[in-house]
C-alpha cells in the first residue's frame, strides 16, 4: 500500500515516543532507519544524506535535553526538517501584465504533460479565463489528435498546425491568442530526453521565441533516484519555475518531489491526481510531510470530503476522529462516503491510524469489501460497543458476510488498532493537536 | 544493527568526490592494499547500485553476494574484481534462453498472442510499433488490437505505429469494450493465419482494483479463443521508475501473469535498476528494452549490456 513509508517510520517513531531520554547511540540508530526509510521513498541518497544531517544537527543539542517528552521532539523535528525541504505551498501562477500569458509545460515522456495542460487550461477556465491550448509537439503519433480531443471535452480551442515545427507552431500561437481574445496559452510540448541535445535546444527556442510568463516541468510521482538529473538539466536549460509532481493517485511515495525540492529549489505547484480532467490539486508540503510521517492527512479527508457531502458531517466527522469517540459505526458510515469520491484505496490512507494496519490489511479496495460486508453483518449495538462481540456473535457475523471468524476478528483487531493510534495521536500531542499538527503549524 | 550500519553513508560521501572518475578508476589508485580495495569498491558499488534504483533491499543482498564470493575466490588483481562484480550482478538476473536466440523468431502455435501492460505513459504503445516492425521485418505477418479505448487518440497512436510497421490493426470505437477489441484481434488474426498478434491496453495504475479487473477480463477472453494465448504477457517498465516498479510488478502479475519485462528509455540516463530487483525477487525475466523512439529502437535484452551500462557514467 502507498503508506508503506510512512508505516516504517511509525515503527522507528513509536520506539522513540515513551522513551525517556534521548541517547546519542538510539538518535543515530534511528537516524539510519529513517535513511532508509527515505531511501525507499525514492528520495535521492545524496539528498537523504543531506537531511538526515540536518536532522542529527538539530536534534542533537540543547532542544532534546530540555524537552519534557524527547520523542515528540524528535518527531517534530523531522517533520519540520521534512516540510522545509519540501519548500512553501504555492500554486500561484505569474499573469502577464500584457497578455496573452504565456505557459510552457516541458518534461520527460509521458510524464503526463499534455494531460497536465488540459487540467491547467480547464481549472484557469474555471477561474474566468480564457485559455487556448497549443499543441507543439509534432514528434509523438496522435499527439496533436490527443490534446485535440483532450480540448474538445473541456470545451477550449486547441491551436495546431499539421506539417510545421514546434518552434513555429509556438511561436504564431501566441499571435493567435491576441487576436482571438485568449488571454493564456498553454504550450504543450513533446517529451524529451534532458541528454537530447537538439530537442533541448528546441524548447530552449520556444521559450526564447514565447516569452512564458511561467515554465513548469512536469514529473512523475513514480520517478526514482534519476529525478534530481532530469530536474537540474532542465532547470539549467529552461531555469523553469515550478514543478507539476503526476500520477499522485497511485501508491508512489513520491520521493521525487524531495529529491526535486533539493536540488532545484523551485516550488512545486500542482498535483496530477488522475486521468480525468478535473483531477488536479495544490501542493500542501505540510500534507505530504504528515503523510510520509504517517499523521494522516485529516484536512486532506476533511477538505475532499467537504466537496462531496455536506459541511455539517464533515465538521461531525472531523471532531470525532479528533475526540476519538470514532466507533464502527462511523467507520461504515465514513467508508460509504468515501466510496462516492474515488477508489478507497486511495482514501483511506487519509485517515490518521489506517496506515498503522498491519500490513496486508487494508490494503486493496477488496480487502474493503470485506470488511464493508462484515460491518455489514453487524448490528447497531455491535457497531458501537464490539466489546459485546463474543465468540457466537463473531460466527454469525462471519457466517451472514460470508468471511471466516478469523477474518472478522482480524478487522475488529485492525480498528481496534486505529482507535488506539487515533487516541494516541491526539493525547501525544495535546488538545486539538493531531489537526495542528496536520495544518503544520510550527511549535504544535 | 541497522541495515544502513553497512551502507556507510559517511564514507559515500567522501567517495562521492571520486565518482566523477568512473568505479574503478579509484580501485586503480587503491591496488596497492587489498583490504582497502574490498571496502572501497564495495561501498562505491553500494552507491552505484542505490543510484541506479536497484534499491537498499536488493542491494544489500547483492553486496553480501559478493562478500561472499570475494571471501571464497578471491581475485588476483583489480582486473579480477570487476570481473567479479559485474558477474556476480550478471547472475542475479533471471536467465532466458531468449538472450542467446533470436527473441523474435516465435515458434510453435499461431497466432503466437502477446498482451502488454503496464502503468501510464511507460511506452505500451511504442513498444508494441517496435515490436510490430521487428515482427514484420522478419516476414512474420502481425495483427495489433488497439484495446487502450480510454484514452485520448489511444487509437491514432497505435493506428499510425500499424502504418510505419506496416501490419494489420483491430480498432474499435474509442469508448468501447476493450475485452471485445481483443477478442477480435485475436479471431482475425486466426482467420488471417498470422502469426504474431499483439494486444495494447490502456495504461493503468495498479491501485484501481477496478481497471485491473477489467485487465483480467481482456485475458479470459483472449482465453477463450485459445487456453493457451496469451503465450506472452509483457509488462513495460519505465526506466526512470523507483521503487514503485516492484508494487507494478508485483500487482501486475497477480492480476494477470506476467512472464516478461521490457524496459524502455534506456536512452536517458536512468538505469533501470529496479528491473534488477523484480527479476531476482519476482524471478521474472527481461526481454527487451527500449533505446529511443524510433521503430528500430528496440532490442533483445542481453545482462552483460545492462550491467556493462549500470556502471557507466552518468554526468551531470
Ligand atoms: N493515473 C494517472 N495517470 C495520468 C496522470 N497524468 C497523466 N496520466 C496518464 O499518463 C499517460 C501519459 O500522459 P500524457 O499526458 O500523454 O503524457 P505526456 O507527458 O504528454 O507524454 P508525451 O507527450 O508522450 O511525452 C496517459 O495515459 C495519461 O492518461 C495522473 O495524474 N494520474
Ligand atoms: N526516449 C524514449 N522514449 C520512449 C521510449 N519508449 C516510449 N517512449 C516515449 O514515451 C512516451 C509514452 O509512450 P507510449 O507508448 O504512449 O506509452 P504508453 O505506455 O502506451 O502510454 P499510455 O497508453 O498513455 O499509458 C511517448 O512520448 C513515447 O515516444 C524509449 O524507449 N525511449
Ligand atoms: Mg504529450
Ligand atoms: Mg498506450
Amino acid at each position: 500500500m502507498f503508506e508503506e513509508l510512512s508505516r516504517k517510520l511509525d515503527g522507528v517513531l513509536k520506539r522513540l515516543r515513551g522513551e525517556g531520554k534521548l541517547s546519542q547511540g538510539n538518535i543515530s540508530e534511528t537516524l539510519r532507519e529513517v535513511r532508509r526509510v527515505l531511501l525507499d521513498a525514492d528520495v535521492n541518497y545524496k539528498v537523504a544524506k543531506r537531511f538526515i544531517d540536518d536532522v542529527q544537527q538539530r536534534a542533537i543539542g540543547k532542544e532534546v535535553l530540555q524537552s519534557i517528552t524527547p520523542g515528540q521532539l524528535i518527531v517534530k523535528i523531522i517533520r519540520d526538517e521534512l516540510v522545509t525541504l519540501l519548500g512553501t505551498s504555492n500554486s500561484e501562477l505569474k499573469f502577464s501584465s500584457s497578455p496573452p500569458t504565456v505557459i510552457l509545460i516541458a518534461g520527460l515522456q509521458g510524464s503526463g504533460k499534455t494531460t497536465f495542460s488540459a487540467k491547467l487550461a480547464n481549472e484557469l477556465k474555471k477561474q474566468g479565463r480564457h485559455p487556448l491550448l497549443v499543441a507543439a509537439d509534432v514528434y509523438r503519433p496522435a499527439a496533436i489528435d490527443q490534446l485535440t480531443t483532450l480540448g474538445s471535452q473541456i470545451d477550449i480551442p486547441v491551436y495546431s498546425v499539421r506539417e510545421s515545427d514546434a518552434v513555429s507552431i509556438a511561436s504564431h500561437s501566441v499571435d493567435h491568442a491576441r487576436k482571438n481574445a485568449r488571454d493564456v496559452v498553454i504550450i504543450d510540448t513533446a517529451g524529451r530526453l534532458h541528454v537530447d541535445e537538439e530537442m533541448m535546444r528546441e524548447v530552449e527556442a520556444i521559450k526564447y521565441r514565447t516569452k512564458p510568463s511561467e515554465i513548469l516541468f512536469v514529473v512523475d510521482a513514480m520517478t526514482g533516484q534519476d529525478a534530481v538529473n532530469t530536474a537540474k538539466a532542465f532547470h539549467d536549460r529552461l531555469n523553469f519555475d515550478g514543478a507539476v509532481l503526476t500520477k499522485m493517485d497511485g501508491d508512489a511515495r513520491g520521493g521525487a518531489a524531495i529529491s526535486l525540492r533539493a536540488t532545484v529549489g523551485k516550488p512545486i505547484k500542482f498535483l496530477s491526481t488522475g486521468e480525468k480532467l478535473d483531477a488536479l490539486e495544490k501542493f500542501h508540503p505540510d500534507r505530504l510531510a504528515s503523510r510520509i510521517l504517517g499523521m494522516g492527512d485529516i484536512v486532506s479527508l476533511v477538505e475532499k470530503a467537504n466537496e462531496q457531502f455536506d459541511q455539517e458531517k464533515a465538521a461531525k466527522l472531523e471532531s470525532k476522529i479528533r475526540k476519538s469517540q470514532f466507533t464502527i459505526e462511523d467507520f461504515y458510515e465514513q467508508l460509504q462516503e468515501m466510496k462516492k469520491m474515488g477508489p478507497l484505496s486511495q482514501l483511506v490512507g487519509m485517515i490518521p491510524g489506517m496506515n498503522k494496519l498491519p500490513q496486508g490489511a487494508a490494503v486493496d479496495d477488496g480487502a474493503m469489501v470485506k470488511i464493508e460486508a462484515i460491518i455489514q453483518s453487524m448490528t447497531r449495538e455491535e457497531r458501537q460497543k464490539p466489546q459485546v462481540l463474543n465468540g457466537s456473535r463473531r460466527k454469525r457475523i462471519a457466517m451472514g458476510s460470508g468471511t471466516s471468524v478469523q477474518e472478522v476478528n482480524r478487522m475488529l483487531k485492525q480498528f481496534d488498532q486505529m482507535q488506539k493510534m487515533m487516541k494516541t495521536m491526539s493525547k501525544g500531542f495535546g488538545g486539538g493537536g493531531m489537526r495542528r499538527m496536520a495544518r503544520g503549524i510550527p511549535g504544535f | 544493527m541497522g541495515i544502513l550500519d553497512k551502507l556507510r553513508f559517511e564514507k559515500l560521501k567522501q567517495g562521492l568526490s571520486k565518482t566523477r572518475d568512473g568505479l574503478f578508476g579509484s580501485v586503480t589508485r587503491l591496488v596497492t592494499s587489498k583490504n582497502t580495495i574490498d571496502d572501497e569498491v564495495i561501498e562505491q558499488l553500494e552507491e552505484t547500485l542505490i543510484a541506479a534504483d536497484v534499491g537498499v533491499e536488493a542491494t544489500m543482498e547483492i553486496i553480501e553476494a559478493i562478500r561472499k564470493r570475494i571471501k571464497e575466490e578471491r581475485y588476483a588483481d583489480v582486473q579480477e574484481l570487476q570481473h567479479l562484480l559485474r558477474d556476480e550482478i550478471q547472475r542475479q538476473f533471471v536467465q532466458t534462453s531468449n538472450e542467446f536466440t533470436d527473441p523474435f523468431n516465435i515458434t510453435g502455435q499461431k497466432p503466437h498472442v502477446i498482451m502488454v501492460v503496464g502503468v501510464n505513459g511507460v511506452g505500451k504503445t511504442t513498444t508494441i510499433g517496435k515490436l510490430a516492425h521487428h515482427f514484420a521485418q522478419r516476414g512474420m505477418k502481425v495483427t495489433l488490437g488497439a484495446a487502450d479505448t480510454f484514452r485520448a487518440a489511444a487509437n491514432e497512436q497505435l493506428e499510425v505505429w500499424a502504418k510505419r510497421a506496416d501490419v494489420h490493426l483491430i480498432r474499435h470505437a474509442k469508448d468501447g469494450d476493450p475485452a471485445a477489441v481483443a477478442f477480435d484481434a485475436v479471431q482475425s488474426a486466426t482467420a488471417r493465419g498470422d502469426d504474431v498478434v499483439i494486444i495494447d491496453t490502456a495504461g493503468r495504475l495498479h491501485t484501481r482494483v477496478n481497471l485491473m479487473e477489467e485487465l483480467k477480463k481482456i485475458r479470459r477472453v483472449i482465453q477463450k479463443q485459445n487456453p493457451d494465448a496469451p503465450h506472452e504477457t509483457l509488462l513495460i517498465l519505465d526506466a526512470t521508475t523507483g521503487q514503485n516498479g516492484i508494487t507494478q510488478a508485483r500487482e501486475f502479475g497477480a492480476a494477470v501473469g506476467v512472464t516478461g519485462l521490457v524496459i524502455t528509455k534506456l536512452d536517458g540516463t536512468a538505469k533501470g535498476g529496479i528491473a534488477l530487483s523484480i527479476t531476482r525477487t519476482l524471478k521474472i525475466p527481461v526481454r527487451f528494452v527500449g533505446i529511443g523512439e524510433q521503430l528500430d529502437d528496440l532490442q533483445p535484452f542481453s545482462r552483460k549490456e545492462f550491467v556493462d551500462a549500470l556502471f557507466e557514467e552518468t554526468a551531470t
